[in-house]
């Protein structure tokens, strides 16, 4: 190895090392987030609802794991598909941490959305995530309570109708704080970034 | 039944003596249905091909395995996912257009049968001009990003 050669590769891991501490600095103080920090900004993970397999739960239940909600319903069949399995490839690269990591999928169809319904079609998706259903006031007050919005479309005359709903991802850590947000066009690098992160936090006992 | 079987009969006579050497104008790939439990609606979708020099669109759908097809558009302007019916699609001149996730769609609606991912869905297109696209889908799952892995 002549000098000069030395000397660059010296520098090269110089600059590598400095580079790992400060992003171990930083993770302890203030983790890099690449999607929007919510942090303070919108309520802890809290609601009454029923689980896909008819069982009632609360925010609490989810306690220890990261939580990523998203308001949806089964008759949809793009986007609310489209969101979901990049949900499921977003875990499946995320690895082992994904064991830590649950999907709530929230109804804002009550009315066609039974726990039944609802087991079929996360299970399509992950087996990490979660169905959540629940009365037209209580889908009402969580979608309020995280400045969400669905309406329901009007019939098309055969009996079906369309929701509109808003297409934004939350993510809670597992201490049920809200901490990010995101919009389905959001980069799966980003996400799995974050949620490297997330599932890297302590958990308060 | 009798419109439609007499519709295919125009069409192929009239049609076929004019382009039965040439390939068909329009072209349908890469399809695929994500299909979804039970009689949920699917979403399917595919690339068209127009090797005219004519514009045309796509104004409707029909498969004999779903009791109904439409041909709808997602959006999600403004942070609100919606989905909408479209009466009509552009397919550009010499261009291609492509129904893809998260914007527009074929619905496919009331399965006759339960679909099985492997198995394929025959979709008709029609033309503005009133010719018929045949596609052939893929039945894919539920969590699939595409016609393959």
């Amino acid at each position: 190895m002549t000098p000069s050669i030395f000397r660059r590769a010296l520098m090269v891991l110089l600059a590598a090392a400095a580079v790992a501490s400060l992003a171990a600095c930083q993770r302890e103080a203030q983790p890099e987030w690449r999607l929007n920090d919510v942090s303070g900004h919108l309520p802890d993970l809290d609601f009454k609802l029923t689980d896909d397999n008819a069982k009632p739960v609360t925010g609490a239940d989810y306690k220890g794991k990261v939580a990523v909600m998203y308001f949806g319903y089964t008759h949809c069949p793009d986007v609310c598909p489209l969101t979901l399995t990049q949900l499921h490839v977003i875990l499946d690269r995320l690895g082992p941490a994904a064991d830590n990591v649950r999907i709530l999928f929230v109804s804002v169809d009550p009315a066609r959305d039974t726990p039944a319904v609802m087991h079929a079609y996360v299970n399509a998706f992950d087996k990490r995530a979660v169905g959540l259903v629940g009365s037209q006031a209580a889908v009402e007050a969580l979608a309020k309570r995280y400045r969400s919005a669905f309406t329901r479309e009007p019939d098309r005359g055969d009996g079906n109708y369309e929701v509109s709903h808003s297409s934004a991802i939350y993510f809670f850590d597992a201490n049920g704080k809200a901490r990010l947000l995101a919009t389905p066009s959001a980069s799966q690098d980003d996400i799995v970034h974050d949620l490297h992160l997330l599932t890297s936090l302590e958990t308060r006992s | 039944m009798m419109v439609r079987s007499l519709a295919l009969a125009l069409i192929l006579s009239a049609g076929g003596a004019a382009h039965a050497a040439d390939k068909p104008a329009v072209e349908a790939k890469n399809g695929w249905v994500r299909v979804l439990p039970g009689n949920l609606p699917a979403g399917g979708y595919l690339t068209f091909e127009n090797r005219s020099d004519r514009a045309l669109s796509i104004v409707g759908a029909d498969s004999p395995q779903y009791g109904n097809a439409m041909i709808h558009r997602s959006s999600t302007d403004g942070g609100m996912g919606r989905m909408e019916m479209v009466d009509s699609v552009p397919l550009p001149a010499k261009g291609t257009l492509a129904f893809a996730p998260g914007g527009y769609h074929v619905m496919l609606m009331q399965p006759k049968q339960a679909v099985k991912p492997g198995e394929k869905i025959t979709v008709t297109f029609t033309l503005s001009d009133g010719e018929k696209v045949p596609a052939t889908l893929l039945a894919r799952p539920a969590n699939a990003s595409g016609p393959t892995d």
